[in-house]
Parts: structure tokens; sequence; C-alpha cells
């Protein structure tokens, strides 16, 4: 029996951070009162050149970002054997890294994990969220200066599952960092894909994809922090919702420090409801200290289906249901085309396909 | 020898107050082969005809009939209509982001034809299509109608009429923001493809532009939802005159 050396409050719900996430839903992950186990989440069953897998004790690991998460303090507080993978400096890895997620039998966990981009690298990682778990966990990710680093992580959980997580990357000088995010599967999935920067002449391109049936929860709350001057971020997310009660929350949060001249940015999100009974929150929230910027925005829209499209197509002979599928392949295809891995591009757009299926679109 | 025949056809729009009559008894036949040009002034309910052949579900049908070689219109779907060989060059094509033309005319062509074309033949047929409406190769691979200037959306459109080959197209201001030289590169399209398959055309415009280049054997006057006058070509140089104040009026 561990004791936590901090009193976490447990929230209510009332709190701007917490009030669309539906507390009831998250299996004790938030509660104070409740013990969670730790586990370590990932299996890297082929280890490339180039690349390095090991299982810490935490008294070896400094957190290189603070959170005010409560689930992720948590995480931090329970959590004493952490997974690091490093990507050696000036390698260049050209498959994708497959980081598979271990099963834990269902039994609610926290789990850290911390990727580290040596200087000048190129490489890929994939991480496959499959099964059913109750998972709290952490990836902090460095990058360190001139590296290239694309991560995708994959939400393609069974209808059980709950995943509450924080990907934070801190991004080094001349370093670039890409991430997509897509979440299909799971109950609920509260996620923040987070961004500083450590250098200039930095960036971060955050993707995100989403499809919400029916009683899903879908949570995706972006924050980057333009701490530093001549940095840049583009944030593109889009999410379809059908069924009663599907969910989906985007919260997009931009802050440009008054020391962060010369910065970049510009942040999007689309919602397509497909039916009644389904709720897309959008929250964009661009906080600018400084007016010595290229350039901020941002754009939220969430409509429903066009009509005139589906005229258009069905007027070429296209049925409904095919003219309806190319419509939503085509909302999605801006983003999941720039992942630039064809199988996943393909696994992804195929993923949307069944999911179109499930909901008789 | 196809006929599409449109009888005492009545159409309604839903508004705010309730239903407002646009169309109100139109009768008119067009075979294979002939080329029918509908001139009328702004709001006389000539889009109106051509959105309700072609099932656009904004027009509600109150009554009358349109048939096709004596098949129910009326009682298709959009999608059928098209499969029954009618074709709408739309006034303002819509935008569908992330579908490429190349795409999208690989699925129109192959509902239409009831069966995928054939991948050799294909890219061939269509590049041959594109470079008689001095389209570039490029264009395949845009999105559809996606930031296309009016000019595009046009050629795009007969693009369509050359690799759909219906029995009857519906042209409907294919005329509208085009300049001398995309106005005659779109009429040659629409010429060759009559030439080519026996094309039966409803030819919508506002101006006697377009006739210079697309001879039109039969013209009707429109004006408040139904035909007011018919003639043969003759009738074009009328208006080209008088204009329409004297339907107007009417």
């Amino acid at each position: 029996m561990s004791t936590l050396t901090t009193n976490y409050l447990t929230p209510t719900g009332r709190e701007e951070d917490w009030r669309f996430t539906p507390l009831s839903r998250l299996a004790g992950l938030h509660d104070s009162t409740v013990e969670i186990g730790e586990g370590v989440a990932f299996d890297l069953s082929i280890v490339p050149t180039g690349v390095s897998f090991e299982i810490l004790d935490r008294s070896l690991v400094t957190a290189s970002s603070k959170t005010k998460d409560l689930v992720i303090s948590r995480v931090r507080e329970t959590v004493t054997q952490i997974a690091k993978l490093a990507i050696a400096a000036n390698s260049e890895i050209a498959d994708p890294i497959y980081l598979n997620r271990k099963a834990s039998g269902g039994k609610p966990i926290f789990s850290r994990t911390i990727i580290n981009a040596g200087a000048n690298s190129h490489a890929t990682l994939v991480v496959e969220n499959i099964g059913t778990e109750i998972l709290g966990e952490e990836i902090e990710i460095i990058l360190e200066p001139g590296s290239h680093l694309t991560f995708i992580s994959l939400q393609e959980w069974d209808t059980q599952a709950v995943h509450v997580g924080r990907h934070h990357a801190v991004i080094g000088k001349d370093a670039s960092f890409k991430s997509f995010v897509v979440t299909i599967g799971g109950s609920v999935v509260r996620l923040l894909p987070t961004v500083e920067y450590s250098g200039q002449g930095s960036s971060a391109e955050l993707n995100g994809v989403y499809f919400a049936t029916e009683g899903q929860h879908l949570e995706h709350r972006i924050h980057v922090d333009h701490n530093i001057p001549n940095a840049k971020s583009r944030v593109n997310y889009k999410g379809a919702l059908s069924g009663n009660n599907a969910r989906t929350v985007w919260i997009g949060d931009v802050y440009i420090h008054a020391a962060a001249e010369g910065t970049d940015t510009y942040e999007l999100n689309r919602n397509l409801l497909l039916s009644d009974g389904a709720r897309a929150d959008s929250v964009p929230n661009l906080e600018i200290e400084t007016g010595e910027i290229v350039g901020a925005g941002h754009a939220s829209t969430t409509g429903r289906f066009d009509d005139e499209q589906l005229f258009y197509l069905q007027s070429r002979g296209i049925s409904a249901d095919i003219a309806r599928r190319l419509v939503i392949r085509g909302f999605f295809s801006d983003i999941i085309g720039r992942i630039g891995i064809p199988a996943i591009e393909e696994r992804v757009m195929n993923r949307i396909d069944a999911e179109l299926e499930s909901v008789g679109v | 020898m196809s006929t599409l025949e449109i009888k005492n056809l009545q159409v309604s729009v839903a508004t705010e107050t309730g239903f407002t009559e646009i169309l109100r008894g139109v009768d008119l036949t067009i075979n294979s082969g002939e080329t029918h040009a509908i001139m009328g002034p702004n709001g006389s309910g000539k889009s109106t005809l051509a959105y309700s052949i072609a099932g656009h579900p904004k027009y509600t049908i109150t009554g009358g009939s349109v048939t096709l070689d004596g098949a129910d219109v009326l009682a298709m779907t959009v999608d059928e209509r098209a499969k029954a060989g009618l074709f709408l060059a739309m006034q303002y094509p819509v935008e569908v982001p992330g579908v490429s033309v190349t795409n999208f005319l690989r699925t129109a062509v192959t509902a239409i034809r009831g069966e995928a074309p054939k991948v050799r033949t294909w890219v061939g047929e269509v590049k041959t299509a594109m470079a008689a409406l001095h389209m570039d190769n490029s264009f395949a691979e845009r999105n559809l109608n996606e930031g296309f200037s009016g000019g595009e959306k046009k050629r795009h459109e007969i693009l369509q009429l050359e690799l759909l080959r219906p029995k009857f197209a519906i042209l409907d201001e294919t005329d509208s923001g085009l300049d001398v030289d995309a106005l005659r590169i779109v009429s040659e399209g629409v010429n060759r493809v009559a030439e080519n398959s026996d094309l039966g055309i409803l030819l919508i415009t506002h101006y006697t532009r377009i006739l210079r280049y697309i001879k039109p054997d039969f013209v009707h006057v429109f004006a408040g939802g139904r035909i007011v006058e018919e003639g043969g070509p003759e009738l074009a140089d009328k208006l080209e005159e008088k204009g329409y104040a004297e339907y107007i009026s009417a």
C-alpha cells in the first residue's frame, strides 16, 4: 500500500479543465481515494538499429515538463518503473518503430514513458492502442536540436477501454515534431497533446482525426506553449460524430508569451455531425502577450452534412451511400494524406470506413 | 431514338410562409438529336425546371409528369435519373473538398456504365476528353470544383457530359461567367458530344450569345413559370432585339 505524498484534489467536474469529461466513467483514474497500480505500457518486439529501449527506475529520471493535470500528477506520483525509448543522435530510422500496447488484463494502470529523439535524428514512432485497457499515462517526448520526429498515436481501442493521457513534446532548436492522433475506439478517451519549445527555429505540426459513435466520449485538449521566440505551430483536427450521445470535445489552447517574438501559429478544428443526438464542443483559445509575431489565427466549424454536395454527386449517378462516403473520406483526406506512410494512411481510412459501415452511412 | 416528355409540370418550393408555386404547368417534348433553347428573364423559373427534372430535394412536384421513354422520372432517385440517361450541367457546380476529379470521374462513370472502366483505356479516354476542352492534365488531381475558376467549372461539367454520355443534357446557364474563348471551347464540346451521340439538349440561357455556337432547333420563351411562346431559331433573334419586356408585363 503506497501513500500519495501529495494530496491531489479529486476533480468534481465543475473545474474548467474537467467540465466536459464524464468523471463517473473514468474507473477511478481521476479519484485520489482509489489506488491504481502501475504497469509498463509497451512492448518493443523488434528494436531497430539506432534505437534503445529500457526500463528505468524513477530515481534516474527527471521530468522534462510541468503538468497541472490531476490524473497525470497521479501517474507521476505512482509510477516507479519508467519506459524509455531513445533514438541515437544522427540516426535515420527508415521504417516506423511500432510500440505495441501490453495488455494488463483490464486492471486500471498508470504508466509513464519517455521518448528521446537524438540530435539530427529522423524517425517515426507508432503507438498502437488496442484492447480493453483502463489506462492513465504520460508520454514525454524530447526532441534534441535538429531532430525530426513523427509521432503517431492510434486509439483503436475496444468499446470498453478508458484512456486518459498526456503526450507532451519538448522541441529543441531547429527540430520539428509532427504528430497524428487518431481516435476511433474506446468508451472514454481524454488526450492532452501538448507542446513546448526549448530552442528557436523549431516547429510543431499537431494533427488529429476522430470519429465518435453512440455513447463514446472522445476529448482532445491541445496546448501549444510558445514560450520562446521564432517557433512555429500548426494544429489541424477533424472529427465526425454519429449516433446518440456521441460526444467529442476539442480544446485548442495556444499561448504566446511576451518573449515569443516571431511566433507563427494557426489552429483549425472542423466537426461533421452525421446524425441527431451527437454533440461536438470546439473551443479554440488564443492568448497573445506580444504583437511582434509572424501570424496567429484559429478557425473552428461544426456543421451538418452538406446536401448540395450529396445532390451534385448523386446527379452523376453515384448512389447516396457511396456519395456520403466520398464526402466523408474527402473531409478527412487532407490530414490522413499527410501521414506519409501508405500502410498507416490505408489503415486509418479503413477504420473510418468501418465506422461508417457500423453507423449505416 | 429517345424522348423526354414534360407534361403540365407544376413545382413549388417551401418558404417560411408556406409553399410558393414556381412552375405553373410546363409542357415540353424533346427528342434525341434535338436542341431546345429555353430563354427567359431572371426569376422566371428556368433553373427550377432544370433542378426539378434532376430531382433536387428543395423542389416539391405538385402536379404533372416527366417521363423518359415512358419511364416515370419523378419516381426515380437522383442517381437513378442520371443512370437513366439524364445529365444536368449546373450553373454553380458544388465544391467537394478532398475528393479528386479523377476519383470522382471514375466513380461516376462506374455508376453510370454499371462497371468500372478498363484501366488501360480509361486514362487515355480522360486525357483525350480533357485535351479537347483545353484542360491541363494536372486538373485531374485537383479537388472537385475546389478553387476552380468559373471557366474551369464549366469545362469540367462538359468533360463529364463527354464521359457520362447521357441521352439528354440540361445545360443550366452554362454560358454565364465565360469569356469569349471559354464559351467557344465549351460550346464546341457540347456540339462534339451531340454529333457523336445523338444527344438531346435542353439549353437554358438568359442571353442569345451561346446560340451563336450551339444552334437550337426550337426556342421556347419562359416567363412566370411557364412557356409563353415557342418558335424556331428566329425567335431568338427577336428576343435579342426586343428583350423580354413584353412577356414580363403580360
